[in-house]
This record gives C-alpha cells, sequence and structure tokens, in this order.
C-alpha cells in the first residue's frame, strides 16, 4: 500500500536500467519499498540494476524483459509482473530514448523509432497498467517526461515531440484517474548527467539523476501532479513558452 | 483481477474514493450500506464467497487508512443506529453499532447518564469505538471504551458470534482495538456513567515548559477524573513544552448556580462554524501555528479553579468546527499519537525536542497519562504518557522525522496508535505490539480465509507476516509466459 506521505512498498519500473528510475529506487528503498520488478530490453543491464538495488536492503528484485515498441507483448508482461508482486503501489514509466536528431530528422524510420518508444509504447504501457491499479483500487503512476517537450526546439525536435505527445496523454491520463483512487504524476526534468546524454553539450539548469529523484519522491510525499526538475525550470518554462519565435530561435543550446 | 460488480444480494453498492479524517492515501471501494445486521452478515458472506476484501466503516475518524480497502467491498454501519434496549436505573444500554457518541450523549446526558470515556470528537460510532478500544481523558482513572463493553454482537465470515469477556474473553478482547480486523460489531451493550449535570468544572493551570508540565501531571492528575495537556512544541528554549493543563470533574447539582439547576442535564450543542472551502496546504505552517500557540497560551489563566464549562467545549471543542480536517488543505495532514511507559520521559522529551527544532507546525498537540491497560492484545493504551499531534503533508523532512519518532518509541518499549496511523514503518509493528501473534490466532479462529482485511492491515502486514517471495529470489532476467491465464493479481 502506499502509506499517507506517498510511499510504496511495491513498484514495477518499466525502462528499469533508467539512471532517473535507479536513483528514485534507491531513494524509495529507504523509506518503505521492499518488492521490485525491474522491466527493460536490455536484460544485462537489468541484472546489474538488480542487484545495484538488492544490495541496499530486505528487497526482493526480480527483471522481465520487454521492449515497449512490442505492444503486443505489453499485456503478457503486465499481468506478470502484477501476479508477481501482488498488489502494485506505483507504475514508475521511464523507458526512453534520445534518438540521433541529426540522422533522424531526415529518415522516417529513425523518427518512428523515437516516437515508439517514447511515446507510444509508454502511452500503450499506461494504458495497460491504469487498468490494472483501476481494478486495485489504488496506485501512483510516475511518468518520465521532459522540459524538452514543453516547446519543441529546432535542435531536438524528434524527441521533444515525442515527450510532448507523452506528456500530453499523461496530462489526460491523470484527468480521467480522478476518483478511482489512482493518481498519476508528470515528472519534467531539464537536462541530466546520464547514460542517455552523455557526451552532449550540458544545458543550463543541468542536474543529476539523485537531484531528480529526490525531487521525485518530494513530489510523490506531497501529492504532486506535475513535478519540475529542478524546480525553478516551472517559471523558466512559463516564460520559455511565451518568447516571440524570432527570439526563441536564438536562444543558445 | 477483481470484478467490481455489486454483490448479488440486493444490497446497493457504490464505488467511492475513501480516505480517513487526514485525507490522505485515497482508496477506491464498493461501499454497502447496511441498514440491518442481516446486511452485515450478508454482505460479509457473500464477500467471502467471492474471495474478496470486506472492512467496516463508521463516521471515518480513523486519521489513516483503517475503514477502507482498495478494490474490496466497505460495509458502511452507521444505518445500524438505533438504541435496541435501555436500563435507565442501571444506565446500561443495547445500541447499534453505528450510534454516534454524539447520539449517545443527546439521548442519555438528560436522563443522567454519560459515556464512560469519550475521544475529543463525539463524532464516532461505538463499533469504532470498540475497533480502536478509544480512550479519553480519563484514562488514568477509568481506562478505555471497552472496559465498558460487557457483550457484543460480532459479525465474521464464520457466523455471527455473541463475545462478551466472560463467555470468550480472548474474542472479546482480540476485538477490542483489533481495528475491525475480527469482525464487524452490529451491536454492543455498553455501561453508561451516572451525571448530575451536563455541566463540567474545570480547574486551569499553566506549565512553564515540559518538566514542569511532567511534574505536575504525576503531582495532580490522581486527584481529577479527566486531566490533559495542550502542549507547545514550537516555543523555544526553555520554553519548549510549555502547556496548557486543564482538568474536570462532572459538576453536582450543588455546584452549579441554583437558576441552571432546574435543567442541569440539557445537552444541546451546536455547530458553530464550518470550513466552507479547503485553503491552500501550506496555510497552517511553522509562523501561523506558532502565532496560535502564542495567542493560546497567553490567554489561558495561570491558575484558575472550579470554571463552569459544558461537556462539548471540555471534550469536543473541534466538534464546534465542521470539517476542521480541510483546515489542513488539500494534500491533507497525518496525526502521529503514542505512548511511551512512565520512566521513558526522555524518549517523550526527544520527540518534543524534535518537532521544536525542525520547526514542525504540530497543531493541537496534547499530553495526557495513562493508567494500566487492558488485555486486548492490539489495544492501544499502556501505562505512560501519550502525546498526539497533527501535522500537514508537505515539508520534505516530515517522512524521516517521523521514521526517526517510530524508533524513539519502539526504542523506550512505546506504541503507536493504529487508529490515528497512517505511515508507521511496518518493520517496528511487533515490537510496538509484541502480542501480535497471539492476537493474529485469535482472529484467524474467525477468519481463517482472511477475508476481513484493510488498507492500513495491508499496510503494516497486520494480518499475517509480509509478503514473502513463493520461489527462491530470482534475478536472472526472465521473459513472462505467454500462457494467457495469467491473472491482473490484484486481489480485491
Amino acid at each position: 500500500m502506499n502509506d499517507s506521505l506517498g510511499m510504496p512498498q511495491s513498484a514495477v519500473v518499466v525502462g528499469g536500467t533508467s539512471d532517473i528510475a535507479r536513483a528514485v529506487l534507491r531513494s524509495l528503498v529507504a523509506r518503505r519499498l521492499r518488492r521490485v520488478v525491474l522491466v527493460g530490453r536490455d536484460e544485462i543491464g537489468l541484472a546489474a540494476a538488480a542487484k545495484e538495488l538488492s544490495a541496499l536492503g530486505p528487497l526482493e528484485v526480480d527483471t522481465m524483459t520487454l521492449d515497449v515498441t512490442d505492444t503486443a507483448r505489453i499485456p503478457v508482461v503486465v499481468a506478470e509482473a502484477a501476479a508477481r508482486l501482488g498488489r502494485v503501489d506505483l507504475v514508475l514509466v521511464a523507458a526512453g530514448m534520445l534518438g540521433d536528431q541529426a540522422h533522424d530528422e531526415g529518415d522516417f524510420d529513425g523518427v518512428a523509432r523515437v516516437l515508439s518508444t517514447n511515446t507510444t509504447g509508454p502511452a500503450a504501457v499506461m494504458t495497460a497498467w491504469a487498468a490494472v491499479l483501476r481494478a486495485q483500487g489504488q496506485g501512483r503512476m510516475v511518468v518520465l517526461s521532459s522540459v524538452a517537450g514543453v516547446r519543441v526546439r529546432r535542435a531536438n525536435y524528434v524527441y521533444g515531440a515525442s515527450k510532448a505527445g507523452l506528456d500530453a496523454f499523461a496530462q489526460g491520463m491523470a484527468e480521467a484517474l480522478r476518483g478511482s483512487g489512482v493518481s498519476l504524476m508528470i515528472v519534467r526534468p531539464g537536462w541530466v548527467a546520464t547514460r542517455m546524454t552523455e557526451g552532449r553539450e550540458r544545458a543550463p539548469f543541468a542536474t543529476t539523476p539523485d537531484a531528480v529523484a529526490a525531487d521525485v519522491v518530494a513530489g510523490m510525499e506531497r501529492s504532486s501532479t506535475v513535478v519540475w526538475s529542478p524546480a525553478p525550470l516551472r517559471l523558466v518554462f512559463a516564460v520559455m513558452r511565451l518568447l516571440p519565435g524570432a527570439l526563441w530561435r536564438r536562444l543558445p543550446g | 483481477m477483481t470484478s467490481s460488480a455489486p454483490t448479488p444480494d440486493g444490497a446497493p453498492t457504490t464505488r467511492r474514493a475513501l480516505t480517513g479524517w487526514g485525507r490522505t492515501a485515497p482508496s477506491a471501494c464498493d461501499v454497502i450500506s447496511a441498514r440491518t445486521g442481516e446486511d452485515v452478515d450478508r454482505a460479509l458472506s457473500s464477500a467471502a464467497a467471492d474471495g474478496r476484501s470486506v472492512v467496516a466503516r463508521g463516521l471515518a475518524r480513523s486519521y489513516g487508512d483503517a475503514a477502507q480497502v482498495a478494490g474490496g467491498v466497505v460495509v458502511d454501519v452507521t444505518g445500524l443506529d438505533a438504541v435496541l434496549e435501555a436500563d435507565l436505573d442501571r444506565g446500561v444500554v443495547r445500541v447499534g453499532a453505528g450510534t454516534s457518541l454524539d447520539a449517545l450523549m443527546r439521548a442519555f446526558v438528560p436522563r443522567g447518564w454519560f459515556v464512560p470515556v469519550t475521544p475529543g470528537t463525539r463524532h464516532v460510532t461505538v463499533g469504532g469505538a470498540i475497533a480502536a478500544d478509544i480512550h479519553g481523558k480519563n484514562h488514568h482513572r477509568d481506562g478505555s471504551f471497552c472496559s465498558y463493553v460487557s457483550r457484543l454482537s460480532l459479525a465474521t465470515p464464520s457466523g455471527r458470534i455473541e463475545v462478551s469477556p466472560h463467555d470468550d474473553p480472548e474474542l472479546f478482547w482480540a476485538t477490542a482495538g483489533g481495528m475491525g480486523l475480527t469482525g464487524i460489531v452490529v451491536d454492543a451493550t455498553l455501561q453508561l456513567l451516572p451525571v448530575q449535570s451536563a455541566t463540567m468544572r474545570v480547574d486551569t493551570e499553566r506549565a512553564d515548559n515540559l518538566d514542569d508540565c511532567l511534574a505536575r501531571m504525576t503531582a495532580r492528575d490522581g486527584d481529577y477524573r479527566y486531566s490533559v495537556a495542550w502542549i507547545d512544541c514550537l516555543a523555544r528554549g526553555s520554553k519548549l513544552g510549555r502547556a496548557v493543563l486543564t482538568r474536570a470533574e462532572h459538576a453536582s447539582l450543588e455546584e452549579l448556580p441554583p437558576a441552571r439547576r432546574p435543567d442541569a442535564l440539557a445537552f444541546d450543542p451546536l455547530v458553530r462554524a464550518r470550513v466552507p472551502v479547503t485553503p491552500p496546504s501550506g496555510l497552517l505552517n511553522a509562523m501561523t501555528v506558532a502565532a496560535f500557540n502564542e495567542v493560546w497560551f497567553r490567554k489561558a489563566p495561570r491558575s484558575r479553579i472550579g470554571q463552569l464549562q459544558s461537556m462539548s467545549g471540555y471534550f469536543h471543542p473541534l466538534d464546534g468546527v465542521g470539517d476542521w480536517n480541510r483546515m489542513y488543505g488539500p494534500r491533507g495532514f497525518v496525526q502521529y499519537q503514542f505512548v511511551v511507559p512512565f520512566g521513558a520521559e526522555d524518549a517523550l522529551r526527544d520527540v518534543v525536542t524534535r518537532l521544536g527544532d525542525q520547526r514542525m507546525p504540530s497543531f493541537v498537540t496534547v499530553l495526557k497519562r495513562f493508567g494500566p491497560g487492558d488485555p486486548g492484545p492490539l489495544s492501544f493504551p499502556i501505562e505512560g504518557w501519550t502525546l498526539a499531534f497533527d501535522l500537514p503533508v508537505g515539508p520534505p523532512s516530515l517522512g524521516a522525522l517521523l521514521d526517526a519518532l517510530d524508533v524513539i518509541v519502539a526504542g523506550a518499549g512505546g506504541r503507536v496508535y493504529l487508529a490515528k496511523d497512517s505511515r508507521l514503518r511496518p518493520e517496528l509493528l511487533e515490537a510496538m505490539y509484541p502480542r501480535l501473534a497471539e492476537w493474529r490466532a485469535t482472529r484467524a479462529r474467525v477468519d481463517p480465509a482472511g477475508t476481513l482485511v484493510s488498507d492500513l492491515a495491508r499496510r503494516l502486514s497486520l494480518v499475517s507476516s509480509p509478503p514473502r517471495r513463493r520461489a527462491a529470489r530470482r534475478r536472472r532476467p526472465t521473459a513472462a509466459t505467454a500462457t494467457g491465464a495469467a491473472s491482473g493479481g490484484a486481489t480485491g
């Protein structure tokens, strides 16, 4: 069960090798988390993540392979993960990829891969889990979006559009879940130093997986609907959204 | 996956998101409103047949998740509110479990009988009072609620059982403080307390700090039936824990002014105000609460003897403000109440100091002394000091602070009150309630299939040890087997 401070005892992570997801799990193990299923497509990475988590405390960790673009297999994996955990307090949707903007924008297969990994796949995963959580009558979904989707930039519009789509889908689902005992929290991190961004130029307000995790856990405690990480990005993007195109285009990064 | 279809016995069910009084952690449950004891029996047996979980709900004054069960069936017993028998010579009544203490007082105070134990609100049901084995400001003298229950009719998955402390002390005392997990109380027979008036004679004094307060309570509490101290945890330095002690007796007829004697037993408290809209979370913060505390402390007399107050004014001041729990805003609040044995005053000081150090806006912090506990294995009161406070959800350090308090309390041989709990560290439950195994064994006798479950029970693994893996720990990635037979696994 989730307690009054939003702390779960069991969790499923889709995108179980994500640096941010792993940091969130480390924080939650220190509180109430005791049972986890890590779902992802990289078997070896999952095993390493499971090993890292198990070392932290009295935690049972299971792993299951799934490529979220294989939408036909999603219901099977969701049913099996739910059966293994009994009750699922938290579903953390962290699957995603950055893609290669320079290549992808001239190659629709590349565009489709980013959109299906970041938007369609997670939306299918969320749809399947929403049904399980609704039937349980309690639970929380946490969805990793990105500030890149808040106002999409020319420099990474494929990734930005994929997160914009996911973010909008999650907003709608959060409304649909009201009154069901299930809540949904959207996380919009800025530039985070992870394996995904390794070798890329840092953006302003750059942060770390642990700092994002702290904001996520604080958001869960307060039943937030949207978490910006770091928090000032909320104000920054309130302004960014209103900038005239001519100015927006000239911003660095 | 659980079906949420209504049970086939004709009782109407509605799927609703429920929370406790703290308005945190909602759960969607199928609510059945019971009108008769037979409705309760049917709801239990049909849920048991469907393999669904059931728990009773009264006026929902438990702060956390005791009266809800996500995805399961909640039996609303507030319709079982009839007075079934009343012996006004002896003050013995048999009432439906949904009868509120408010209704009992309105019916019987005018006839010279008061409830034997009342908490800080009248808006609790008799069934809930038994399930939490509630205490009042008179615990040091009179013990807790179930000591005044001579018989109860308990609907269990094994059928209806008439339970008294003599016929089946095990089941009776497992039900006392058993948080509704041994069955659903349908009706109960209570011994009331004779009073000559609906007025309290109150003595008030101030204490300069926590140690002064403890000394005053230790010295003089025995002289009064009722005693409570309001504590200021935001006062700084040597003033930390300064307190206003209010101690009282029921006023006798001769103690009333002659003009009030003819209607000495009139009892008709009003709700004076309501919280009309939910204000934003954060309204109650360290600054506003410290300011309130300052005014509250200063307006209290340094010492005043024999002030006459209404029962509701003394016992239930917050009942004068409807829906006061909304003051904490949409995020809700957490109440923490614990008891530590006499001799563990250092633990008490430690808690008060931490609340002050972290500038926690603990509103309505209340200290009381408990007398010896009753035989209930899960009954909260044990002889010692009990402190209760409310904290709004929001400060990022709240979770860590309360987790640290759990350790202090358990280490001092104390425990937290399950009726208030919404976030205890589950691994400390057994240390706090060392007779848990005995309670589980009694419970298993009447509910072998484990039908009676609440969110509280799940969260703390109350009814069974924490879930263990069926197979050995698997770290090797395993593909899901596509049998198609895998169920959602969400048992209701």
